[in-house]
This record gives C-alpha cells, structure tokens and sequence, in this order.
C-alpha cells in the first residue's frame, strides 16, 4: 500500500487538541508546522475583540523550540543573532534577527535566556540544519525541545488578572520581555512576557501532562475576565496592527528563497533596530550588514501604511502620482483595524518613501457583485506599529 | 597607534616568501613568519642520512614563473639548475623502457617499440595539449576576474579579453577540442589520442599527480592541463634540477626578501590571527607574543587560516562550511633511499622515471586508495638528482627521490604507522622488479606519508596543493566563489599560498598575485 502513504492523515495533535477540537465550531483549521491549529472557532471577530478588552488564549505548542546549551552558548547565540546578547541577562526573552552570510534574514523570533549559557530559540521554521552549521567550532549542544512542552499565549488587558487569579506569585513584577519559572499546584509552569498581539500579554509553558489541566483551569478562573480561545485569523489582525512581521508572509527565509533576490535584509524588513553592529562579537552577516548600512544598499523597506477607504489592499501596488506607471512598491500584510478603524497594510517601498506622512497612491482590485474592480486611493506612511497601547508595557 | 608592520606574511615557503619579496620591493614593512626552524615550506632541502640530503617534499621544478625569476633576480640570488629538461623513462614489464622527452628523434625512436602510430601522433598531441595550457595559462599570473562581467575594474576585463583572445588564437580546432577535454577524464583522452599501454599509462600518471583521483576520475584532464602550462612560456618549459634541491630556490627566494628589506623570522608558529573588531590587524605566535600589521598574508592553506588562525567566531557560516569542505585529500608518499651506488640499469639516466604501465595500473592503484587502503601496486614517479647534482650525497653515494601514489591520508582499517611501512614495501617491491640490484645498495630510507607531510610541513590532510586542483576548486572557485580575489572575507586577511589561485606546485604565483592585488588596493586594505 506505499502508494497510498500518502493519504495517511499525518498532521500532529498539539497536547491542548481535544479541548480546540471541541470548542471549534467552524471546524476551520489551519496547518502550522505539521500540527493541526484552529484557524476560528467561530466568530474572528468576537476573538479579535476578546484579544484587546478581555483575555484569549491561543495554543503556541506548534513554534519549534531549540534549547542551546553549553560552555560557549552565549558567544554561539551573539554570534548567531543580530542583536547584542551580552547586553540580555538570565531569565530575559529578546526579540531578534538571524541571517545568512549575506545579510539576508533567515528567521527572526524570541529567545529565551534561562541562565547564563542555556537558551531556548524559538523559530517558525526549522532551524536545525542551519544553527548546527553555525556551531561549528562552539562547545555547544542544540536540540530540538517542541515536543518537551507546550505553550499557550495569554492575551489582553485582563490576562495578568486571569495569571493572578491563577495564583502565579509575582506576576505583577514580571516586566515586558522578563521571564519567570514557577509552580502552580506543584506543576512546573514558566512564563514570559511576550507575545504577538502588541497587548498586555504572556506566554504560559507547561509540560504536555499538564496540557488539559491548564487549559482548563484557565478558562475557569478567567471566566469572569471573559476570557475566550482564539485562532490563528484573529490573531493576524493583531499582530498586524502591531506591527509584528510575519515570515513566508512579509519576508521570505532566506534558506527557503529560490532565487537568491528574494531573499531580504532586516533593515529592509523594517526591524534594522535588531541589528547591532557595533556589537564586540562578529556576527553571521555583519560584514554585509555593515556594507548595506554603509552604502545604503537596501532595496527597500518595510513601512506601514494608511489607506483611504476600506478596501483590504494585500498585494496592492503602490505609486507615487495617481497617474502612476511605474511601481514603487508593493504591500503584504492588509487588514481593516477593528480597533483603530482604519485600512492598514505593510508595503515594500524605497527608503525615500518611508518617511511618516509621504503621500503615495496605492492600486486596489477587489470583488463587487461578481465582478472585479479597480480604485486607486491615496496611502500615507507610517510607523508600522499602528497599535501601541501603554499597558503593552506597564 | 602605527602598527611595527605593514603586512606579515605567514609562512616561509615558497608562495609566502614571493609574497614578502614583492611587498618588500615596493616598500612595505614586512615580516615573514616561518613556524619550522628553516625557510621553504615545501620546497626545502634537507638531510635524511648522515651526508645525504634530499629534496624532502616537491623533487622537480617546472613551473616558475619567468616572470618572477626575473622580478625578484632569483638567479643573481643563487638560483642556478643542476640539469634543464630532464628525460623521463616509463619503466615497463620485463625490462621494457619507454624513453620520452630527450630529443624527438629518440622519442620516436622509443615510441616505435610500442607503436608506430603514437610514435607518429604522441609530437603532434603534447604539441597541441601544450598549446592549450598555453592558452588557459594566460590566466596563471593574473587574478581570477569576477563572474559578473561589469563588476570587473579594467584589469580584470583585460584579464577575460586576453583569456578570449587566446582561445580564439587556438583556431577553431584546437578551441573545440579543449572544451571537449576540459572537465574529461585523462583516460578516455588517452584513448582517444593513443593506443599503447605504455604511453597511456604515462599520460595517466602524470594527469593524477597529486590528486586523490584515478585516471577514469573527471577532471583529470584539468589537472594535466594545469601541469602542462608549466611546460609552455607560463613556466620554466620543461623539468629542471636545481643545484642544492628544491631548498636552493626558496633560498634564493629568501635572499631575494633579504635585499628588499623583508624581516625573515623563522622559529615563530603563529598561534591566532590577531581580531581587532572584525579585522585582522596582525598575529599572536604560540609564544604568546603580539606583533600588529596592517595586513596579514596567509600562505597556510584556507581552511587553515580561516577555521583555525581566525576561528569560526569571526566567519559566516556557509563560508565556514565552504572551507571545512574544501577537498584536501592527501594521496602521496615521498620516499628517500640512500644507496652506495645505482642498480646498473639506471645509472645511463634519465633522472626520472615512471612506473605506471597502463591506464589500468593507476586506476587500480586508486581503487585501493578510494577505499582507504595502501595501493598494493603504487604508481610511482623516481627522480635520482644525484645524477646531475653531486652536491646532496658524498661521493660513489646516490639519493633516489620518489612519490609514490597512493598512500592515502584517509585510511580505514590502517594505522599511519602501518600506512608507512606498507608504502615503503610496496614501492621497495616494485622497484626490485625493475632493479633486482636496487635493495642490497640501500644504505638509508626515509617514507613520508601524507599524514608526515601534515605534521613536518604543515600541509592539511598531507595536500601538497592545499586544496585539490580539480575544476570545482580552481580559477573562479579557489579558495571559494566570490574570493578569488586574493581577499579572504576577514578584512585586513589576504590568501597568498597555494589554495589560493592559480594553486599548487612550486610556482611562487600565488604569492605574487596575492601581493600584486593588496598593493593595488592599498587605499581599502580593510575593506570587507
């Protein structure tokens, strides 16, 4: 029966599964690294908004997840990422780049620093070709952890409410980026303060064992936060009015580019900020990455945009006169932000356009009444986190 | 702070002292640093015997650069030759003698014996084969340009117009013909040129000299090409013996760098390539002392300099794959004999000799060496400078020089020790069948394996070339694509030893290439 291998169902079951399963009323899912992931359970937009004024959870178990350990691990990860580790102190998570020899982003994620030499990657693709290649020479040892455990997102204004009423000491002093370990009912639990909702938010990990049990208490105890599950369709809202890129999406990884162009730089990906180059350590890709930002070699950026009208503008042109004939850019990510009530997107467009407030024209196709049409609308550059909230942070 | 040099070169062997040499005439402070006791890398003299000295690794001189002889006055500094344009005779079964390369009337001659038609084509195909490396070797003494035509400034164009130009000068024929047999095995080009054993196995021996290939391997062509360029105006034109051994050379190399004010300090194995930021900015010895430049030259090979000398700390990580895969494969075995005098049979010459009776020989030979073993039946190449040159043994006594193929670096099943015992065996055995009087005269021996060659002349992998000249490590390709330049990616480091292009054997090209770029862009020595 080899022929027929294929039609084997091979998709994984993430250790929340019965409980999405079941609560999953659109049966609509997605797949996501090889596990099965809701897309809605029912209404994204009861899910959005349960993101920005109540609590939602979203199970994250599918990010692949390295652990880095060893005599040498913080100079492998300094010279692995983009960013400056030595600057990032035990039981921090930091958000950064990592590229090629040219440059080019091959992923770009969080990393959690639990002590001085043990790190955990936390990557969209898998990363395990690529960081044992990087390793060579470094006593260090990489594994891959998905499956050690898993994880669920908690998000918006109450989620600190839901984690007190949980019963996690010292939720309340854990900072943006900080990151505790902790036991709730004698099961171990690490949380961090990150997330890719631009909101008051954490990530609670947990063995897979403890899976269900933490679902469930959840959902009890922040019932009266009105805390609700959420798919992966609410949560591209989110992160787009966040200003969170998305790989496959706003970037191609560098390691998956057919053709060596498509590949892009962090700075054009608009997230230069998670390059340091003046870091002690060499890192792969600063020399290029120094050439770049030395001779302004970037092909273009990527900015956010405000577009007049409501009309979502993924894949869009952009142009500079209304008349325009030649393309200066081109959008990725669009959505219409319940929140802010605006049409935003992220567009590639040539450093001299990104300036906040640059007026371009952007050319929108989209379907009315069986037919397709066409209108050609101003946009205006703006900083791409459309979303900011103070609690983000406090 | 002024660092106390402008460049240092690292290594003392052929390519690096031409490097210093050339830096020290146009004026920079230099210093070379040499790890062993003596000057010359590979190309040394040295005594293996009580009195009796040999040409310990390279035993024969072909492809010297003119040029260089004549920039640096290697002759006015002691270059002189014991004996130009050594015959070589292929040593047959049952006494059977092929002469070749003495006059062509004799070759004919000899070639007779064997076939009237290679007698009759084998002038006419090395005439043709050595038009051809001609034509290639135009590029030995230039810098590989960049692939993308317009990135080129215009010595790099000039470089590709004459490349052309003398492609086209070939004809159409002969131009045809060499993009035929460029990537071709030598043993399909040896059919389709010649049809006795005896030739065919000549031409195979000489097209794996030094690769860990057989003669069926692709790519072996390349390789007789690439040794043939030496036999044109690209090199010294045929194989010479010099006075003293191949230590005489690197000597006059170093009075060379003497009279241009280069420090020569031998005794100094450097331990790190000194970072300072991202950039080389000079070395640190094994002794733990600092010495800064502005530019460091490497004449060890890439993944030496690189993965060692830098550490992979400082280098991205396809390159860094890149150069921990660079084929370095050693596959010879020097042998030294010292003997009271020549088995009867050699003592008419020539100085060199080869056994390697067929195609099949040596890729038999290769068989056992692709699956780690000692070739049971080594092909072998005997050069007896004693013959020309009585300065090495006292005299009545003869040094018998030979390399020996295969003895490979990657053994299985096979201790180095062992390796060397067999090597020696097995060469002493085939040599008995040519020279029954041969062991009885042995007084003294000495065998380097590959993995000798590594620890004594700090060749990786036993690798003469540093690096295999095949065509995915040539040209374009050598150390690695986009670093042909002479510029290794580490700014302030620069390629100036044999894995560099044009490659491997004593040709100093490496070395003055590498100098003639860094000072060409002395303005943006630290450029990335």
């Amino acid at each position: 029966m080899t022929h027929l291998q294929h039609m084997q169902p091979f998709l994984r079951k993430t250790p929340f599964h019965d409980r999405l399963a079941a609560l999953c009323h659109a049966n609509d899912w997605i797949r996501w690294m090889g596990f099965m992931a809701p897309n809605r359970f029912d209404s994204v937009q009861l899910e959005y908004f349960a993101i920005r004024n109540g609590a939602t959870l979203f199970d994250i178990s599918p990010l692949i997840k390295y652990r880095i350990q060893g005599r040498e691990a913080a100079r492998f990860v300094d010279h692995l990422v983009t960013r400056d580790v030595t600057k990032v102190k035990p039981m921090q998570v930091f958000y950064t780049a990592w590229c090629d020899d040219d440059g080019r982003m091959v992923e770009e994620g969080t990393l959690f620093r639990l002590a001085e030499n043990d790190f955990i990657l936390n990557a969209a693709l898998h990363q395990y070709a690529w960081l044992k290649e990087t390793a060579y020479g470094f006593d260090v040892a990489i594994d891959e952890v998905t499956d050690d455990f898993c994880g669920l997102a908690l998000q918006g204004p109450m989620s600190r409410h839901v984690l007190q009423a949980l019963g996690v000491q010292g939720i309340e002093a854990l900072p943006h980026f900080g990151l505790l370990e902790t036991a709730v009912d004698g099961r171990w639990m690490r949380i961090d303060r990150a997330g890719y909702t631009g909101d008051l938010g954490y990530e609670v990990w947990v063995n897979p064992q403890d899976a269900l049990w933490l679902w469930d208490t959840l959902l009890r105890v922040g019932e009266p936060y009105k805390i609700a599950p959420m798919g992966s369709a609410a949560l591209n809202i989110a992160r787009i009015e966040a200003g969170f890129i998305l790989v496959d999406v706003d970037y191609l990884a560098a390691n998956y580019a057919v053709r060596p162009t498509q590949r892009e730089s962090p700075y054009e990906c608009g997230i230069g900020w998670t390059v340091n180059l003046k870091k002690d350590a060499y890192f792969v890709g600063k020399r290029a990455l120094r050439r770049e930002k030395e001779q302004g070699l970037s092909r273009h950026v990527l900015i956010g945009l405000e577009i007049e009208g409501r009309k979502p503008a993924a894949g869009s042109f952009i142009y500079a006169q209304q008349r325009g004939k030649k393309e200066i850019g081109l959008t990725t990510s669009a959505i219409w932000s319940p929140t802010l009530k605006k049409n935003i997107a992220y567009a590639r467009v040539p450093s001299a356009y990104a300036k906040p407030g640059t007026q371009m024209w952007i050319e929108i196709w989209y379907p009315k009444e069986m037919k397709i049409e066409r209108s050609m609308v101003r946009c205006w550059a703006t900083n791409r986190m459309f979303y900011d909230p103070p609690r983000k942070k406090s | 702070m002024t660092p106390a040099y402008d460049a240092i070169v690292i290594g003392g062997g052929h390519n690096g002292l031409t490097a210093a040499a050339y830096l020290g005439k146009a004026g920079l402070r230099t210093l070379v640093l040499e790890a062993a006791e003596g000057f010359g890398g590979a190309a040394v003299t040295r005594e293996f015997a009580p009195g009796v000295r040999v040409s310990a690794v390279a035993h024969l001189l072909h492809g010297l650069h003119p040029r260089i002889v004549a920039d640096l006055q290697l002759e006015r500094h002691g270059l002189t030759y014991a004996a130009r344009g050594i015959a070589t005779a292929a040593l047959l079964p049952g006494a059977q003698r092929l002469d070749i390369g003495g006059d062509a009337a004799s070759t004919r001659a000899s070639l007779n014996q064997f076939s009237a038609r290679d007698a009759d084509a084998y002038p006419k195909v090395m005439a043709r084969l050595i038009r051809q490396a001609s034509a290639l070797g135009v590029m030995l003494a230039r810098t590989p340009p960049r692939p993308d035509l317009a990135a080129n400034d215009w010595q790099g164009k000039i470089g590709l117009g004459l490349l052309a130009l003398h492609m086209r000068r070939l004809g159409r024929k002969d131009m045809l013909e060499l993009t035929r047999i460029l990537a071709m095995n030598s043993a399909d080009l040896a059919n389709d040129y010649f049809e006795s054993d005896a030739l065919k196995g000549l031409l195979a021996f000489e097209s794996v000299f030094g690769l860990f290939l057989g003669p069926r391997s692709p790519s072996t062509v390349y390789n007789l090409l690439y040794r043939l360029a030496g036999f044109s105006r690209h090199g010294l034109g045929s194989l010479h013996l010099p006075a003293g051994g191949m230590g005489s050379v690197t000597a006059a190399l170093a009075a060379a760098c003497r009279a241009f004010k280069v420090k020569l300090r031998s005794n100094a194995s450097v331990a790190r390539i000194l970072m300072v930021g991202d950039c080389a900015r000079g070395v640190i010895l094994e002794n733990g002392e600092e010495i800064g430049a502005s530019i460091v030259l490497s004449s060890a090979d890439p993944a030496h300099s690189l993965l060692t000398l830098v550490g992979p700390e400082h280098l991205d990580t396809n390159f860094a794959q890149r150069m921990r895969h660079l084929r370095m494969n050693g596959c010879s075995a020097k042998i030294h004999l010292a003997l009271d005098g020549l088995p009867e049979s050699w003592r008419s010459g020539p100085a060199r000799m080869i056994v390697a009776p067929s195609s099949d020989y040596v890729e038999r030979a290769y068989d056992d060496a692709k699956y780690g073993r000692v070739s049971a039946a080594p092909a072998l190449e005997i050069v007896i400078p004693t013959l020309h040159d009585d300065s090495l043994a006292p005299a009545g006594s003869h040094v018998v020089s030979i390399m020996a193929q295969f003895s490979p670096y990657k053994l299985r099943g096979t201790s180095p020790d062992q390796a060397r015992q067999q090597i020696l065996d097995r060469t002493l055995a085939v040599l008995a069948a040519h020279a029954p009087d041969l062991p009885k005269r042995i007084r003294a021996t000495e065998v380097l394996t590959p993995h000798d060659l590594e620890s004594q002349f700090r060749l990786t992998g036993g690798q003469w070339h540093h690096g295999e000249i095949t065509l995915d490590q040539v040209f374009l390709l050598r150390p690695a694509g986009g670093y042909q330049q002479y510029r290794s990616p580490v700014p302030g480091l620069w390629f100036c030893g044999a894995g560099a292009h044009p490659g491997g054997h004593v040709t100093g090209l490496p070395g003055a290439n590498a100098a003639r770029e860094a000072l060409r862009h002395r303005t943006d020595w630290s450029r990335p």
